[in-house]
């Protein structure tokens, strides 16, 4: 069954205004075959895996499904086909029921011809252990449910090639181990699996076959049970970027910035807030924060930062002094730097020009007598771009025009510049390429060395025990309590994040 | 084969642009009724364009429309910067007329500077009062503020025919809904003798060119401008958002209630109730004709009240009626709402695309990316020696 070709891409080749988001792609998927497409961001994964499902259509060179030449038009064609896929942002609606959701994803003669359509997700929940129930509503549930809601929703059409889009990122990792049970069961029944990564362990683990783009062009090919995470890595970046290595730990007992029992209401329907967090951030640590999204860190970094102002003053302090009521400005004049989770459209004014948003953060030593100082913005903002090797036209290009990594970069080094006693740091990395990301990496252990107190929010595990001296989870707006990274290891910190320090903390409380 | 892609950056240019090609649009659109009308339209657009600059006292007149203008849209841009829908910059000029004409009316010959400064303040006062209102309903309640300002324009229009027909009638004007003439005393002074155009209008181009000042070269124009582009960001980096829209809202009550002050103890020179022939509502299309940049504006209101003093000279010499001018609003308006699509988006003439071209865009595209790959190996390259 693995030797006949399900999916075949010949010379495929996909442009955007300024960019080749593919070239030249040639890639074969086998009956039953998990191949597994690895690259950076940008490599152009998701534009190649859109053009199969439909939603974008190739400039160049054909597809063919089961050996003939196809012209997918869209994803609703897709789907008849026999071709599903999982986006990583899922598409459902949180006011209807999961049974509701599936309804309504389904072509309407397929369910006519079922006759029963609870008992028929009642069963495939069933034979793939999916635990999804039909009458739940899908806000109740967490987001590794949602992704099985989703799966649920392309078996049940007799899919035959699954794609997955970068699908552990949100997941635990007891639940990346449950979606892998799943996954190897339905390729042990002869369904194709393309699963989009860029965490190659995992690749290493689940996958037959990998194929690796790079700059949107196949740059290797290879087993993955034969490599080491490194050679992989080396095939997705080249050989001229420099890798994060380890980093010596340092710990600190001096604290510098606490929350004290500091608890908030959510700040909308479906968020969870923050409940009894004690968190402390010393002088010369970095503490990193895992968990699963949305199980608080908005409403974390909020607190933390200033934006929202609810909490009683004394719940937060700095060098100890009450801090609570002080609004993201008074706390940068404190000496507090903080770089949000959104970069375009909190970070940075996307409209506005690198000049205009290097102020927007520097307004204290870049304005007299209410007045700009244009040549010492400009100094500023320069020297920004060419420490950082922001890639901008210069610095009048507006931050929209950047992509995400060279603004993330951007942000990173101008929070960075102003030496801030405390840096608020949210998913430094997402969506950064490798290169880059190991740049941001060594540029926040030097300010830790500096002396600055960190605290990293990310969903990123591995990164966090890369670069965390100390290290805590945050499950349904609790915070455990934070353990010296070296003291601990992935699976506790997995088990933490999904709730699992809750019993000890209620007993410690008790 | 014409097609449209969005911009990576929005073009500077065409945000210039695209009031010209508007007004170029708007009158190829208005010769057609012009003809339908049975007016030559060349003879239509002397009378629109040229006749208000042809001689001194034209050109007095026109300024008396630019100046209100001017003064509303300035405030206005100012909001509309800081995302505040304000509509209501007709009320605030009408009741800003009414409080000044309430103390107008107490003047003498005798009377002082004082008066006439007191008269002023009072109009200020009463726009900013006038604009507080919805501010305050705003940030207490959130209510829309593009609908209780426009609620608040007519009250302020029947405060205005109340004020009018009761307390500021002429006690011997049998009957009429004016206030009496207002004392000399209490009058601003003049431009010029040939003409009714006062030191308002130099007034208000100062303001405007201050505001452009404020909002492009300081820290609170700079303010002002983030939060109107990006609430997140504003919060972000600490912005208070109460300032800003208290800020910008009573600015803007202050410049309309002065429009409407200096169009009372000004060219009119009594309260009547057809003060204000719409400035309020036109400013808002003068503050985006001028790019919501007060410099831009100055430009722009000079446009409008060209248009506004065309309407009448058309009356007077083509017999057309009054309604022209909000047509010409109206379309004025519309096209350049239309036009401003093309800052964000470019129409581009894409050849028909045959197999040969498209090999040589994917030649060219990977020459352009090979070159962006190389600055950024070199990049990398100085950055390992830096370290």
């Amino acid at each position: 069954m693995k030797n006949t070709t399900l999916l075949e891409l010949w010379n495929v080749s996909k442009f955007f205004p300024g960019v080749v988001a593919n070239d030249n792609v040639n890639l074969k998927l086998h009956h039953g075959e998990i191949l597994a497409l690895l690259g950076e961001n940008g490599a152009g994964k998701s534009t190649l895996v859109k053009m199969i499902y439909g939603v974008n259509k190739p400039d160049q060179g054909a597809i063919l499904w089961n050996q003939q030449e196809v012209d997918i038009h869209s994803p609703n064609q897709a789907r008849a086909m026999g071709i599903g896929m999982v986006f990583q942002h899922f598409s459902v609606f949180e006011t209807l029921t999961v049974l509701e959701n599936i309804e309504l994803g389904l072509d309407k003669h397929f369910v006519k011809g079922l006759t029963d359509l609870r008992q028929t997700v009642v069963d495939i929940s069933e034979k793939y252990e999916l635990h999804v129930e039909p009458e739940r509503y899908v806000h109740s549930l967490s987001i590794g449910e949602r992704q099985r809601l989703e799966i649920l929703r392309c078996l049940i059409q007799n899919v035959k090639l699954l794609i997955l889009d970068e699908p552990t990122s949100v997941l635990t990792p007891q639940e990346v181990s449950g979606l892998f049970r799943v996954l190897k069961r339905l390729a042990s029944e002869g369904c194709s699996i393309l699963f989009i990564s860029h965490k190659l362990k995992e690749v290493t683990d689940l996958c037959d076959r990998a194929v690796i783009l790079r700059g949107g062009s196949v740059s290797g090919e290879c087993i993955p049970s034969q490599q080491t995470p490194n050679s992989i890595a080396r095939m997705m970046v080249g050989q001229d970027a420099q890798l994060s290595a380890s980093y010596p730990k340092s710990l600190n007992s001096n604290v510098r910035l606490e929350t004290i029992d500091l608890s908030l209401a959510p700040s909308h329907p479906f968020g969870c807030g923050l409940k009894q967090v004690d968190l402390q951030l010393n002088v010369g640590e970095i503490i990193g924060i895992a968990g699963v999204a949305g199980n608080g860190q908005e409403d974390l970094l909020a607190a933390l930062s200033g934006e929202d102002t609810r909490a009683p003053d004394h719940s937060m302090q700095f060098n100890g002094k009450a801090i609570g009521k002080l609004d993201a400005g008074e706390r940068r004049r404190l000496g507090m730097a903080y770089v949000p989770a959104d970069r375009l459209g909190q970070g940075a004014v996307p409209e506005m020009s690198l000049s205009e948003n290097t102020l927007l953060t520097n307004t204290d030593k870049l304005v007299k007598y209410g007045f700009v100082l244009s040549n010492k913005l400009e100094q500023l903002t320069n020297k920004i771009i060419k420490t950082n090797t922001v890639k901008c036209r210069n610095r009048f290009s507006q931050a929209k025009s950047l992509s995400g990594g060279n603004l993330q970069k951007f942000i990173i080094g101008r929070e960075v510049e102003q030496s801030p006693q405390v840096l608020i740091c949210a998913h430094p990395t997402w969506g950064v390429d490798i290169g880059a990301a190991s740049a941001i990496h060594r540029q926040l252990i030097e300010l830790r060395n500096s002396g600055t107190a960190i605290v990293v929010i990310s969903e990123d595990i591995d990164e966090l025990f890369m670069i965390c001296d100390r290290i805590a989870a945050l499950y349904e707006g609790n915070l455990s309590k934070a353990v010296a990274t070296d003291s601990t290891n992935i699976e506790e910190i997995g088990k933490w994040i999904a709730g699992g320090f809750i019993h000890h903390k209620e007993q410690q409380h008790a | 084969m014409l097609s449209v892609q969005p911009r990576i950056e929005s073009s500077k240019k065409m945000a210039w642009f695209s009031p010209i090609i508007a007004i170029v649009l708007t009158m190829l659109v208005s010769s057609l009724m012009f003809l339908a009308l049975g007016v030559s339209p060349t003879k239509a657009f002397e009378v629109f364009i040229l006749q208000p600059v042809s001689d001194t006292y034209n050109i007095g007149e026109l300024m008396v429309k630019a100046g209100p203008l001017l003064l509303c849209a300035t405030g206005l841009a100012l909001c509309y910067r800081a995302n505040i829908w304000n509509i209501g910059a007709e009320g605030q000029l009408l009741v800003g007329a009414v409080a000044s004409s309430a103390v107008a009316i107490q003047a003498t010959q005798n009377s002082g500077f004082g008066v006439l400064l007191l008269a002023l303040a009072a109009g200020i006062v009463a726009g900013m009062l006038w604009a507080a209102i919805p501010t305050f309903l705003y940030r207490l309640f959130h209510t829309n503020i593009i609908l209780s300002t426009i609620m608040l324009n007519y009250i302020g229009l029947y405060t205005l025919l109340w004020a009018v027909h009761g307390p500021l009638a002429d006690p011997d004007g049998f009957g009429f809904p004016e206030s009496i003439i207002f004392a000399d005393s209490v009058l601003l002074p003049l431009l010029s003798d040939n003409g009714r155009a006062t030191i308002s209008i130099v007034v208000a181009v100062g303001l405007a060119l201050l505001s452009g000042l404020a909002l492009y070269k300081t820290l609170p124009g700079f303010k002002l401008r983030v939060y109107g582009e990006d609430q997140a960001a504003a919060r972000y980096a600490g912005f208070n958002s109460g300032k800003i829209v208290w800020g910008v809202m009573l600015f803007a009550g202050a410049l309309a209630g002065f429009a409407g002050a200096s169009e009372v103890i000004g060219p009119i020179g009594q309260l009547i109730p057809s003060v204000s022939p719409g400035y309020g509502y036109a400013a808002i299309i003068v503050a985006y004709l001028g790019r919501l940049n007060p410099i831009g504006i100055i430009l722009s209101s000079l446009f409008m009240g060209s248009l506004y003093m065309g309407s009448d000279l058309a009356q007077i010499e083509l017999g057309l009626p009054t309604a022209i001018t909000g047509l010409f609003q109206g379309i004025l308006l519309f096209f350049l709402l239309a036009c401003d699509y093309l800052i964000f988006y470019q129409i581009k003439v894409v050849p028909r695309e045959t197999e040969k071209r498209r090999q040589e865009t994917l030649l060219q595209m990977k020459r352009d990316a090979n070159d962006m790959n190389e600055v950024t190996s070199e990049d990398t390259k100085a950055q390992q020696g830096a370290l």
